[in-house]
Formats: structure tokens, C-alpha cells, sequence
């Protein structure tokens, strides 16, 4: 995206009018539509800020009406989040959470990289059937097979337990994996592996020296977009997990009924369990539409 | 498996040039893709078959033994029962409501977004916030953190011009739903005609800018044809996500004061009252609903997918 930032033309009016005494009305109108999107930036981030703010505040504090924006700031949110005051600690869903997305997506790597492979480099025949027929499994929805699902786990004793969700996760993901890592190693120019082939490097060699460097960066933000699906996940979850293998996002069910003054509480705990996936998000800023898309959109 | 009658694929890979047995080179070519493939088809494809078959059965799971075949009886009862068939009005009137005014938004800041100003970047990174939230976080926020009716800050900021203070959720309990899901799919919608817009070609811009066409003909006449296909495609996939979404539906109102849509009402019919054929007739309506929009959406994937090989 920043890539393709260079090539757009400056608006002319600007060049033109450089030395000409006060703003032409093109420029003032250029201004003005900067500060417009500055200001949908904010609108839009208001809430979320506000939530962070909170999160720092006392339970006091954060309940009262007109809101207090100067309220001195505190920790307890976060101490009341993380079991200070007997509440249940949220660490062991926190791993659940790490276990589920990280597991699932090394497995989807593990599936995606040698089928994307199969899909790009040395196509099979009638590749693009097998990729689409990959992208319909994704138009399935999670309702689709939840009942023989949950009546599959509790019928083998795998309710309740994260193994599950890890393997549920990657039928999740492998779509969009297959499909962004085919368009990631379909950028692999044909000539340059076959020059290295023609050299005798074996294929190993080829996927190591030529391959993986090239398509790393897309592999990278491939993964980063799994973990984040994963970690979002509450329906199989909700359903198929209980006490032991609870994630982030069951976990934060526990909000859902008011208990009292907890908004600080609230705040805090949306904020930690979000965190991973901002930072995620963040990280792969410049792919997130490609996956969204399910490659579609470059 | 059936991979396992490939060779290793390394051997064969590296030396396209020699002259082997055809079939066993095609099994080798098609290794790689068999796992990932059969993956696919035992964890979402079987239990969907199973779902199908349910659905035609008379079951609760609370009395086992009374389990019937029941023909299309299931089908019936969904379409039929007043709260069932509300569910399947409401899950399009949510999908609708959100994906249209997401797009259009989206499209409004996609197109602030595509000139040069000072702080671009970051305003970007400032609207793509809120989709990088998790959906319980982001609907906890609204539910607790703006709409509570005492301390929400949404009757806050009213309160300090004087404005009333409405309870938001028990007086537009679907409005208050779709809010949420709007402030964090615009951002979606965003990128990718953001992606769009950004595909247009520099040249012919400035060609049509020297031959003196105005920002409107610019954009009648060579943007709006041009992000079609992105518009389409937007709508589609927000569509595709949208019309199973569950999480803000459970945690704003948990699927009361009229707002449960199909994927709750599945949720709620086997997992709280164990009707299990009834959950899977209605979990068949939303794969079918799924399958109507995807379709389309297939086919605009697979344009722009053409147009991107056919250019490489």
C-alpha cells in the first residue's frame, strides 16, 4: 500500500499556486478535507480511547455522569482485572488463548505452505479449481457444523479441552492461508528458480535460497492474520470449551451482566485481552486487506 | 493416505527435465496439496453433512429415545414459528443495515483517505483501530463503557449539553447492535476500496486531468466504474461475516428484545433447549442464505482474480 503512495500524482493546484501571496481556494479546500480526515480519525478512535482511560481511573471515577476526564489515574483497574481482589485469575484463559492461536496457526503453516506450493510454483493441473473450492469452505459458516461438532467432542471426552479448538482453528484459517501464500509465492519469478535448478541446486536448497526469502514477508503477515481469527474466536469456543480450556474471549463473557462498579475492571480486561491482536494488526498493517480479501485485493 | 504413494517430491521437483511414468508425476505433483485438502474436507465438510442429516430428524437431546425422522418438519417449524421466522428477519435486516452503511462510509473515508495530507499514515492507523479489537472487547465497550444509561459516556456527553438520557439498548436494541458492528467494519470496508482506489491507474488520471475533465467527472465517469468491483466485493465479504456473526448479538442483549439472529438462535436452540434437528434446520438456512451471497462473491473474487493472473 505505502508502495503505491509515490506514484499518485500531487493534486496540480498545489504545484501551481506554490508562489502565488495567500491560499488559493484548491489549497484551503485540500486543507480542509485533511482536517475532515483527521477528524473522522478521532470520532473514530474516541471509544477506544475513552476505554483506555477508564481502564486507568478508579471504579469511582469511571462511574459518573458527566463523565470526569481529569480524574487522577490508577493501576487498580488492571490489579481487579488480573485477580487482586480473589476474582477469578485470567491467566489460565490467557494461555488457552496463546495455545489455541499460536498452535493453530503453526498448523495451518504446516498445511498452507507445501499446498500453496502446489497451488503457485508447480501448479497441478486445474489449480485454480482446487484454490476456489478452498475459498467456498471459508463461505461455510461456523453454525454450519457446530451441533455434530460439539456432539462429535462430547460423545470422544474432547469437550472442554484446547486440542480441539486447535484443530477447529485451522479449518478456520487454512483458506485464507492457502490463498494469500498462493499469491505470496506466485511473486517467486519461475526464471530464477529454474536458473538455480539448472545450477543443480536440489529443491530444498531452491525453497531455502529462493523461495523463502522472497515470500517471507507475506508468509509473516499470513501468520499474524491466523493468530488474530484465532484469538478472536468465541462461538466454537463458547460452545465447545467450559472451565479448563476457556479462552481470552469466554473469559470476557463474564462482563456481559453488570456487577456493580466495575467499569474500570471492564476496560482493563477488553483492553489487555485486545492487546495481542493490536499488535498483530499493527505488525501486519500492510497485508491485513490482502487476507481480509482472502487475496483478492492486493 | 494416498500421498503416500508419491515419491519423495524433492527428488522429483528438482529434475522437471527427466522422462518419468506421468501418473505417479502427477501424484507427486499433488502431494504437497493432499493434507491440507484432506484437512479440509473430514473437519468442515463432514459435520456439515451431519448437520444436514439432523436436520431432518425430530431430536431433543434431553429425551434421546424419542428421536424421529421428521421430514421437512424441522424446515417448517423454523420457517413458521413467529420468534424462529423473526430470527431470520432480523439476521438480514442486521446484515443489510451494517454492510450498506459501512460501505458507504467506508467509502467516504477511503476517498479522504487517497490524497496526500499532512499525518496521513497515522490517521490511517487511527481507523483501522477498532476492527483490530477483539469483537467481545469491542461490543463489552459499547454495551458497558457508552451505553449504560446512568454512567455510559454517551449520556454523559449529552448531560453536559443539557440532552436527555436515553436507555440505549432497551429503547433501540438492534440499533444499538448494528452502532457497533458499524464502527468496526467501516474500517474493513475502508481498506480494502482504500486497495481500489489505489489501483487505479496514475496515468489516465492525469490524462483525463489535462484534458480538462473536474473532480466530479473524475469520479462519475472513472472511479465509481472502476471500484465496482471493490464495492462489490466489500459488501460480499462484510456480508459473508456479517450474516454469521454471533459475539456482538450475545454480548450486547443476548439475543433478547427481538435482536437474535440465526447463528444465536441456532446457538440457543441446542445449546440451552437441546433441539437438535430444530438447530440444525436453521443452521442449513444460514449455510443456505451463506451460499446465495457467496456465489456472487465468488464470482467477483474470481474477476478480479483473473484480471491480477492475466496481468503477471
Amino acid at each position: 500500500m505505502s508502495a503505491t503512495a509515490p506514484t499518485t500524482p500531487a493534486p496540480p493546484a498545489t504545484v501551481g499556486t506554490r508562489n502565488t501571496p495567500g491560499p488559493s481556494p484548491a489549497r484551503r479546500r485540500s486543507a480542509a478535507l485533511g482536517l475532515l480526515a483527521w477528524l473522522a480519525g478521532i470520532l473514530f478512535v474516541l471509544p477506544l480511547a475513552w476505554m483506555t482511560l477508564t481502564s486507568f481511573h478508579s471504579e469511582e471515577d469511571a462511574a459518573t455522569n458527566p463523565p470526569s476526564v481529569a480524574a487522577s489515574l490508577t493501576l487498580d483497574g488492571y490489579r481487579e482485572f488480573f485477580g487482586a481482589a480473589g476474582g477469578a485469575s485470567p491467566w489460565p484463559a490467557l494461555i488457552n488463548s496463546t495455545v489455541a492461536s499460536v498452535g493453530s496457526t503453526l498448523l495451518v503453516l504446516v498445511l498452507a505452505l507445501p499446498a500453496a506450493y502446489a497451488l503457485s510454483i508447480r501448479p497441478v493441473k486445474k489449480w485454480t479449481d482446487v484454490l476456489f473450492f478452498f475459498l467456498s469452505t471459508k463461505m461455510l459458516p461456523v453454525v454450519a457444523g457446530l451441533l455434530p461438532l460439539y456432539l462429535f467432542a462430547k460423545n470422544t471426552g474432547m469437550l472442554d479441552n484446547i486440542w480441539l479448538l486447535v484443530l477447529l482453528y485451522t479449518s478456520m484459517n487454512l483458506p485464507i492461508a492457502v490463498w494469500m501464500m498462493q499469491s505470496f509465492l506466485a511473486e517467486v519469478p519461475v526464471a530464477v528458480i529454474e536458473a538455480a535448478q539448472i545450477d543443480g541446486a536440489k529443491l530444498p536448497t531452491v525453497l531455502a535460497r529462493v523461495v523463502a526469502p522472497i515470500a517471507a514477508p507475506g508468509i509473516a503477515a499470513t501468520a499474524l492474520i491466523c493468530f488474530i481469527f484465532s484469538w478472536n474466536e468465541l462461538l466454537f469456543a463458547r460452545v465447545l470449551t467450559g472451565v479448563v480450556a476457556q479462552t481470552a474471549p469466554v473469559f470476557l463473557t463474564g462482563f456481559i451482566t453488570s456487577q456493580g462498579l466495575f467499569l474500570a475492571k471492564v476496560c482493563a480486561a477488553s483492553l489487555v485481552i485486545s492487546l495481542p491482536v493490536l499488535a498483530a494488526g499493527f505488525a501486519a498493517q500492510d497485508k491485513l486487506v490482502q487476507g481480509l480479501s482472502l487475496g483478492a485485493v492486493k | 493416505m494416498t500421498a503416500t504413494a508419491a515419491p519423495p517430491a524433492g527428488t522429483d521437483a528438482a529434475a522437471p527435465v527427466t522422462h518419468r511414468p506421468s501418473r505417479l508425476r502427477a501424484w507427486a505433483t499433488r502431494a504437497p496439496l493432499l493434507p491440507a485438502l484432506v484437512f479440509m474436507i473430514v473437519v468442515t465438510q463432514l459435520p456439515f453433512v451431519a448437520t444436514l442429516v439432523i436436520s431432518f430428524f425430530d431430536w431433543n437431546a434431553l429425551y434421546p429415545d424419542a428421536r424421529s425422522f421428521a421430514g421437512f418438519g424441522n424446515y417448517q417449524e423454523v420457517l413458521t414459528d413467529p420468534d424462529l421466522r423473526k430470527s431470520v428477519f432480523t439476521t438480514i435486516l442486521l446484515t443489510a443495515t451494517v454492510v450498506l452503511v459501512s460501505l458507504v462510509l467506508g467509502l467516504a473515508l477511503a476517498l479522504l483517505l487517497d490524497r496526500k495530507f499532512r499525518g496521513r499514515a497515522a490517521v490511517r492507523t487511527l481507523l483501522i483501530a477498532p476492527f483490530l479489537l477483539v469483537p467481545v472487547a469491542a461490543a463489552l465497550l459499547w454495551k458497558h463503557v457508552l451505553y449504560n444509561p446512568e454512567y455510559g459516556l454517551l449520556n454523559g456527553l449529552l448531560n453536559w449539553v443539557g440532552g436527555p438520557q436515553p436507555d440505549w439498548v432497551s429503547n433501540t436494541p438492534l440499533l444499538a447492535i448494528e452502532a457497533s458492528l458499524i464502527w468496526q467494519w467501516t474500517p474493513f470496508m475502508m481498506l480494502i476500496l482504500l486497495a481500489g482506489l489505489q489501483s487505479r491507474s496514475p496515468e489516465l488520471l492525469e490524462a483525463a486531468r489535462i484534458d480538462g475533465a473536474s473532480n466530479v467527472q473524475i469520479f462519475r465517469h472513472m472511479t465509481l466504474p472502476h471500484l465496482r468491483r471493490y464495492l462489490e466485493l466489500g459488501a460480499l465479504l462484510g456480508s459473508i461475516y456479517i450474516v454469521q456473526h454471533f459475539d456482538a448479538v450475545f454480548t450486547i442483549t443476548s439475543g433478547g428484545l427481538g435482536t437474535a439472529n440465526l447463528p444465536y438462535t441456532v446457538y440457543q436452540s441446542f445449546y440451552q433447549a437441546h433441539e437438535n434437528g430444530l438447530a440444525s434446520a436453521a443452521g442449513v438456512l444460514v449455510v443456505i442464505g451463506s451460499l446465495i451471497i457467496a456465489t456472487f462473491a465468488l464470482r467477483v473474487v474470481s474477476s478480479l482474480f483473473r484480471e491480477e493472473v492475466s496481468r503477471a
